[in-house]
């Protein structure tokens, strides 16, 4: 299984993770857990640099999030620029770990208030590729 | 031993220099060693600065080295996006203070009109964590605004307030003659201005430019033969933050510039009210006030009080940016640390024209690289 299918445009497409799209094509947001020191990784991680484990496990996420910081763009870089505007955002999950994504077109604009409550779910794109957005609670 | 800086250059930063980058870098030399007792062949090593991915040329050390006249010296070369050169600087101050070297050369240029518009806006993309968070369609001004939105929801930090800093920038612009917007704005003008990444507007982001920069750094004992002017490096920090947003524990303000700022202040023995006149890197107006507050010349979330006081104007409580900063004078990414320094050096030597603080004696520059990746302080004292 390739990462090389996650987002709308992709840079990567090798690594250690890429499991981590087999479960989002499941409808499942994971995370990874060190076995040795218990930390939460997300996004994931194969690795923990504060003990040098490589092991870790999958853990899914509940989605259940609220929103820390957003801005509206009205300028992409190349490949964005039919989305505009967007609005990408970061969320706190209540696990702990934080996620960097877009708010869902859904959410209109007089709506958005840090703080506000959001759920992390799958996005399939017409093309076949994956990502995750934040939607309306 | 002390290090001393002796000779500070600078080309115009403009749209479209229409030169080369080689020649770019020579004017700044030629400027750094103008009225200073040192020929080019004494320099014993050169460090040169810039972001490689807006260059053509690959290893543009070598190239830069050949045409200043610099060869067979050892020359390097040193990266870290838009504060490049102050990590130059600091590279020079360990070759001086380590005696492997007794003068050195830290030029820092950008040509951004040297590749085009689409390859700026591809290679845009690619300056946040390219696996997480590039997929979604960042870039600079969206992260920058991001800290804003969180700046704002802290501490009720206004629009009004942020334009109030490119105001400043405007009306200090006027007499800087080397940079790139030369003009006032007012308040209206930047809060009707188009959106560009929500809550920032044209008037809150700087722009790409072409421009080099020169600072020539020795040794004590050199440095008095070479000048009666020198300026002293009292202290140097530098620290890194992680590039994934979502690692990052404080959004409303950079940490790395809070612990590059320890460093220097600690080293130099002195507390930020010791600075009579400052350089931060304001890439964008958030940028400036996040800056006030991590450097300590005000209380996090006083940064908007500051700016309302006009307390960063000449004749306020500490002066930053009097040279019109990277709002108006444009950002050449590897050449702005060394143009900060430049504009502290001046000041320090008493030189800075129309712009001059009265009796500066100690000044620092704040240069970050990335929406806060690489934080670099370096306070300078005459």
């Amino acid at each position: 299984m390739s990462f090389g299918k996650f987002g709308k445009i992709g840079y990567v497409s090798e690594t250690k993770v890429a499991n981590f799209v087999k479960y989002l094509e499941e409808g499942k947001i994971m995370a990874t857990r060190c076995e040795k020191c218990g930390k939460l990784y997300f996004p994931p991680r194969a690795d923990c640099p504060d003990d040098l484990s490589m092991e870790m496990t999958w853990e899914e996420l509940s989605g259940r999030c609220k929103l820390l910081t957003y801005t509206m763009a009205n300028f992409a870089p190349t490949g964005f620029q039919d989305d505009l505007p967007y609005i990408i955002a970061l969320a706190q999950c209540e696990e702990g770990v934080k996620v960097y994504s877009l708010l869902s077109k859904d959410i209109k604009t007089d709506e958005i208030h840090i703080g506000m409550d959001l759920r992390l779910a799958p996005l399939r794109f017409p093309n076949g590729r994956i990502t995750y957005e934040l939607e309306k609670v | 031993m002390d290090v001393a800086i002796v000779g500070v250059g600078q080309t115009p930063f403009s749209r479209g220099c229409g030169i080369s980058i080689r020649e770019l870098c020579f004017e700044a030399f030629r400027d750094a060693l103008e009225d200073i007792n040192l020929t080019p062949k004494e320099i014993d090593a050169s460090v040169i600065c810039s972001a490689p991915e807006y260059d053509q040329q690959r290893s543009p050390a070598g190239l830069i080295s050949e045409y200043l006249g610099l060869t067979p010296k050892p020359t390097f070369y040193a990266e870290s996006i838009c504060s490049s050169s102050s990590t130059g600087v600091k590279v020079g101050y360990s070759f001086i203070k380590s005696k492997l070297h007794d003068i050195v050369a830290v030029i820092g240029f950008q040509k951004m009109s040297e590749i085009s518009s689409a390859e700026v806006q591809e290679r845009m993309g690619r300056g946040a964590d390219i696996q997480w968070e590039s997929p979604f369609g960042t870039m600079m001004p969206a992260g920058y605004a991001m800290f804003a939105h969180a700046h704002m929801q802290k501490y009720g930090t206004t629009e009004e307030q942020l334009a109030k800093i490119k105001v400043k920038s405007g009306k200090y612009s006027l007499l800087n003659p080397l940079a790139m917007y030369r003009r006032a704005v007012t308040l209206e003008e930047c809060l009707k201005a188009r959106v560009i990444a929500s809550p920032l507007k044209m008037f809150d982001c700087c722009a790409n430019a072409d421009g080099a920069s020169c600072v020539i750094m020795t040794s004590e004992e050199k440095a008095k033969k070479i000048t009666d002017t020198p300026v002293w490096v009292a202290g140097i920090g530098a620290a890194s933050d992680t590039l994934s947003t979502t690692s990052r524990a404080n959004l409303a303000g950079l940490d790395c510039a809070v612990e590059a700022g320890k460093q220097a202040y600690k080293m130099a023995h002195i507390e930020p009210k010791d600075v009579d006149v400052a350089e931060v890197h304001d890439c964008f107006t958030i940028a400036e006030m996040m800056a006030y507050e991590n450097l300590g010349f005000c209380k996090p979330g006083e940064g908007g009080k500051l700016i309302d006081e006009s307390q960063t104007y000449i004749g306020g409580k500490i002066p930053v940016n009097v040279d019109g900063g990277l709002l108006s004078k444009g950002h050449p990414i590897g050449a702005t640390g060394g143009s900060q320094i430049r504009t502290i050096v001046l000041q320090l030597q008493g030189r800075a024209g129309k712009t001059q603080v009265d009796g500066a004696e100690v000044g620092l520059v704040h240069n970050i690289g990335g929406i806060g990746l690489y934080g670099n302080v370096t306070i300078l004292r005459r």
